[in-house]
């Protein structure tokens, strides 16, 4: 078995584990990160996608807005290439109790949420595919944030700082030694090879997850996992990020991200946060939704819809709460040796995406008491790799990249503009013959053919690459249309359902997929 | 709310427009139209179009109509061009050939020696040089005298059957005055009073070089001129791509939003579509002489895009004599005033070498072609001349 030794074990790498450990490391703690499978494979990676600006919990939630407020500008500095202004709109549609909008402008005022209130005309003429029934609107700094590359670009900080990122290491049981915790035991799943880990703090930053990793220490933490689904249509039916200006509930924001437009999204309470299966019923309410907000959306082209899992804890009334979305959104930092008598282990969860680093600040704060040592944090200050010219990422960028000699390059994604050489790179640097993890680097089969036309040549590419042998290859391929299947068959209809069949032509028809199968 | 924009959710990436596109075979500068239509449309966002190599598209619309999803390719690409347009400022010259009313109405008083200076090889050279029009391009010769004047002085017969209002366009009021001449005479001898308004131009060059607030102005202010003619009577005309602007693309491209534009739109035909139509009533007169000549015809993009078949053939075939020869070569590659611009020559010219061989192979006397700036590119490409359906009707009829 082999070992390893460390001041913090991070255990979770989603946007709360990645923060933690950036923190760390930056605080010149030694630091280890593991994540049962690939960074933002969790919740992150299935988020709405959408940068609070607070405006959506002045009324409901104001200290959840408050911790907004700050962060959203934090990360607009220093995650400027993960972030696009799209700036957000709350809109009273024809369904919307019209007294709400005052109260969320006095929230606002009360939390410090900026916030313009535009003439309809200006709405609607910033965004014409808008209901035209809409009787107010607000302007306010929402944004779309990228988890993976958020993620990516903590992580790569982490390391820049010495940190240790093992993805697909999952955490099998942690260590105790009397009443401390003093580490983990890893199975690597992808070699089936076991690791230890010695550390003096372990940080369970495993989100919905955070239950069953406290349970190894024999702590009960008791998450209750919310699912919620987001359905992704296939072009920017907005530029804006769209609320309701109503009390928060379901399917009432739609936020373009990168090249598509999410609606979202529900909540509903799942006991495992492994299974969180996409409803028929849910799915029609998402398209109801949209509909209200833009009208036209039931024709609109649907790509794929998805799940994710919000780990919301609650201390007071464990298993009582019926609806999730009446437990606050700010985030809970429970240390063990007070709580539970159990040294050396902090769990954090709750929250959200848009006050991760927040988080990870109030965890590492914690961790070097517990270290008895006095470092401040530094994340506010410094720019994640890759966003050091404060520049926003913009939606043309990739179009714009392939400017003035668009030829001279193979494209294997079409519908996402990869290039064959981005391809080949992404592979050499993540090492891995999984496309899925390819996927989540380049957006890789993300577009409205779902693969259909890239993946074979993705997987043609990678054979080539690093003496990937064929039944690899092959078996990534499958289990990259399988992963895709799970996603598009809920939404099958109208366009999307014609995509389908003409990818079913080329892989069983053309290239017989079924018998790699075998 | 942009119609024209959702249909890039139907495409389903089979590639059947990049086979047909003539452009992106003849030039690896333009990427094709999956690429620069639904594809990258869904990286246009906010800050207009990035990828200047959308101008290399040339507006043909040939993909819109093999599109078996029905993708609005081309007018995608239109709309994403004058989004490119208004950012980076539409170039001096483009601006001058989009704007025929405004050239013709100036070199007409002084046709012979503007056509001499456009035909001298200083002025082309210099022409290229400050423009960028390509001084090998086919520019059309001024006719020295108007369609319009012809029209004013005109009595046409008093007994009529029925009124047509006749939409020249500009190429035939400053440029082939005699093309107007034979619509007029041919509608005449088939017993319509031809009511001809005076008229301006219909934005289609100011469309399709990117210029769309002006384009939407030229073509609101032609449909109120065409809407108050001829009381609700069939709007005819002979310039395939002009009519196509009125009947549809000034309002799903432009999506000008306009009463009399929606009226006009639904009674304006192609001069073609509206004899055959008369014909297949048994209303046209058949009266046609033999024309022992041999005639190849092109259906030029424009036209096809009416989505009437080939009507001319029809016609044509109606002629005693006449050897017709039906041309399936895509495009001719002048594209309005693609082929002009310095840039984009030689890509057109490779473009248009598929039909001008067809051309050649059939051993012609004239060809046939439905739009003028094709005519033009076709008698540059072979150097055999071109002329519109409707003259080898009239020449038929012995008027
Ligand atoms: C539907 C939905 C929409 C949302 N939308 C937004 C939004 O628009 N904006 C916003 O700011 N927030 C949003 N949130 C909230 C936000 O996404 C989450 O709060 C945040 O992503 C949680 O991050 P995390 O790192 O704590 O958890 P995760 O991202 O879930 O990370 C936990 C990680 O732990 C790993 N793990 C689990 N068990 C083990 C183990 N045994 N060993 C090793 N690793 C393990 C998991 O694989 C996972 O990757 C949304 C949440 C949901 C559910
Ligand atoms: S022909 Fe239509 S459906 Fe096929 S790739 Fe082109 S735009 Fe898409
Ligand atoms: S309009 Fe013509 S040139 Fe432009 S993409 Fe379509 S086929 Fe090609």
């Amino acid at each position: 078995m082999a070992a390893l030794q460390t001041d913090v074990l991070v255990i979770g790498g989603g946007s709360t584990g990645a923060g933690v450990a950036r923190d760390a490391a930056m605080r010149g703690l030694g630091t280890v990160l593991v994540e049962r499978r690939d960074l933002a494979d969790g919740t992150t990676g299935r988020f709405h996608g959408l940068l609070h600006s607070g405006g959506r919990y002045v009324v409901k939630d104001p200290p959840a807005a408050r911790e907004c407020v700050p962060e959203n500008a934090i990360l607009r500095r220093i995650a400027a290439d993960c972030i696009e202004d799209t700036g957000g709109l709350f809109v009273t549609t024809p369904p919307d109790d019209p007294a709400y909008a005052e109260q969320f402008l006095a929230g606002c005022r009360a939390t410090g949420v900026p916030v313009e209130e535009l003439p309809v005309g200006e709405a609607l003429q910033r965004e014409p595919r808008l209901n035209p029934r809409i009787s107010r609107a607000f302007l306010v700094p929402d944004a779309a944030i990228d988890p993976w590359k958020t993620v990516w670009a903590c992580a790569r900080s982490a390391q820049a700082y010495g940190a240790r990122i093992l993805t697909y290491h999952r955490v099998v049981d942690l260590v105790r030694s009397g009443d401390r915790v003093v580490g983990a035991r890893l199975a690597n799943d992808l070699t089936g090879e076991e690791v230890g880990v010695e550390a003096a703090v372990v940080v369970n930053a495993s989100g919905a997850w955070a239950g069953q990793i406290a349970r190894m220490a024999g702590c009960d933490v008791e998450i209750q996992p919310g699912k919620g689904i987001m359905i992704a249509m296939n072009h920017r039916l907005v530029q804006t990020v769209i609320n309701r200006c109503k009390m928060p509930a379901d399917g009432d924001i739609l936020v373009p991200i990168r090249t598509v437009s999410v609606i979202g999204t529900t909540d509903v309470r799942v006991p495992d946060p492994d299974e969180a299966p996409v409803t028929q019923g849910e799915v029609e309410q998402m398209l109801d939704e949209g509909e209200v907000l833009v009208p036209g959306f039931r024709r609109a082209r649907a790509l794929r819809v998805w799940a994710g899992v919000r780990p919301l804890f609650q201390e007071t009334k464990p298993g009582l709460v019926s609806d999730t979305r009446d437990v606050s959104r700010s985030h809970t930092l429970l240390d063990h040796a007070r709580r539970d008598g159990v040294e050396g282990l902090l769990t954090i969860t709750g929250g959200k995406t848009t006050t991760f680093r927040l988080m990870a600040e109030v965890t590492v704060d914690a961790v070097c008491e517990h270290l008895g040592v006095k470092r401040p944090c530094r994340t506010h200050e410094e720019s994640l790799p890759g966003s050091q010219d404060g520049g926003h990422y913009w939606l043309g960028a990739r179009l714009a990249s392939r400017e003035p000699v668009p030829r001279s390059e193979q494209i294997v994604c079409e519908c996402e503009l990869i290039t064959r050489r981005k391809l080949e790179e992404a592979i050499d640097r993540r090492r891995t013959v999984n496309l899925d993890d390819i996927r989540r680097t380049l957006r890789l089969g993300m577009g409205p053919c779902q693969g259909g036309f890239c993946i074979y040549r993705a997987t043609g590419i990678l054979h080539a690459r690093h003496g990937v042998d064929a039944e690899t290859a092959n078996g990534s391929l499958l289990s990259f249309l399988q992963e895709r299947w799970k996603g598009v068959h809920p939404i099958l209809y109208g366009d999307q359902l014609r995509q389908a069949h003409l990818d079913d032509w080329i892989f069983q028809g053309v290239l017989n997929v079924r018998e790699l199968a075998r | 709310m942009s119609s024209v924009r959702e249909t890039l959710d139907h495409c389903v990436k089979c590639t059947i427009c990049e086979t047909f596109c003539p452009y992106s075979k003849a030039t690896p500068l333009f990427p094709g139209p999956k690429y620069v239509g639904p594809q990258a449309e869904r990286f246009r966002g906010t800050e207009g179009s990035p990828d200047y190599s959308l101008d290399y598209c040339s507006g043909c619309g040939i993909c819109t109509q093999v599109c078996p999803q029905g993708v609005k390719i081309a007018e995608i690409n239109s709309q994403a061009r004058a989004e490119l347009w208004e950012e980076r400022g539409i170039p001096l010259r483009n601006r001058i050939v989009a704007r025929p009313s405004v050239t013709g109405a100036l070199g007409t008083p002084v046709a012979p020696l503007a056509n001499l200076t456009l035909r001298a090889r200083p002025a082309r050279w210099a022409l290229e040089r400050t423009l960028g029009i390509d001084r090998r391009a086919p520019l059309p010769r001024f006719a020295g005298r108007t369609f319009q004047a012809w029209a004013r002085r005109r009595r046409g017969p008093q007994a009529a059957s029925g009124t047509v209002a006749y939409f020249h366009g500009c190429s035939t009021n400053y440029y082939e005055p005699e093309t107007g001449e034979r619509v007029v005479e041919l509608l005449e001898h088939n017993g319509f009073r031809v009511v001809v308004p005076r008229q301006g131009c219909c934005g289609l060059p100011l469309q399709s070089n990117g210029d769309f607030p002006a384009a939407r102005r030229y073509a609101s202010r032609l449909a109120a001129t065409l809407d108050a003619a001829g009381e609700g009577a069939p709007i005819v005309s002979n310039s395939t791509s002009c009519s196509l602007m009125l009947k549809r693309e000034a309002l799903e491209i432009l999506e000008v939003d306009d009463e009399a534009l929606r009226r006009v739109s639904e009674r304006t035909y192609d001069v073609c579509e509206f004899l055959l139509g008369l014909h297949e009533r048994g209303e046209l007169r058949t009266d046609f002489q033999p024309l022992p000549l041999t005639v190849p015809y092109h259906a030029p993009c424009q036209q096809r895009g009416h989505g009437i078949g080939k009507p001319a053939l029809d016609l044509l075939a109606l002629i005693p004599e006449l050897r017709l020869v039906e041309l399936d070569a895509a495009c001719c590659g002048i594209a309005g005033t693609y082929g002009l611009k310095r840039e984009k020559y030689e890509i057109s010219m490779r473009v248009g070498e598929e039909l001008f061989a067809q051309v050649r192979d059939a051993e012609p006397d004239l060809t046939a072609c439905d739009s003028e700036t094709c005519r033009w590119q076709i008698t540059h490409g072979t150097g055999v001349p071109s002329v519109h359906p409707v003259e080898l009707l009239h020449r038929a009829y012995g008027l």
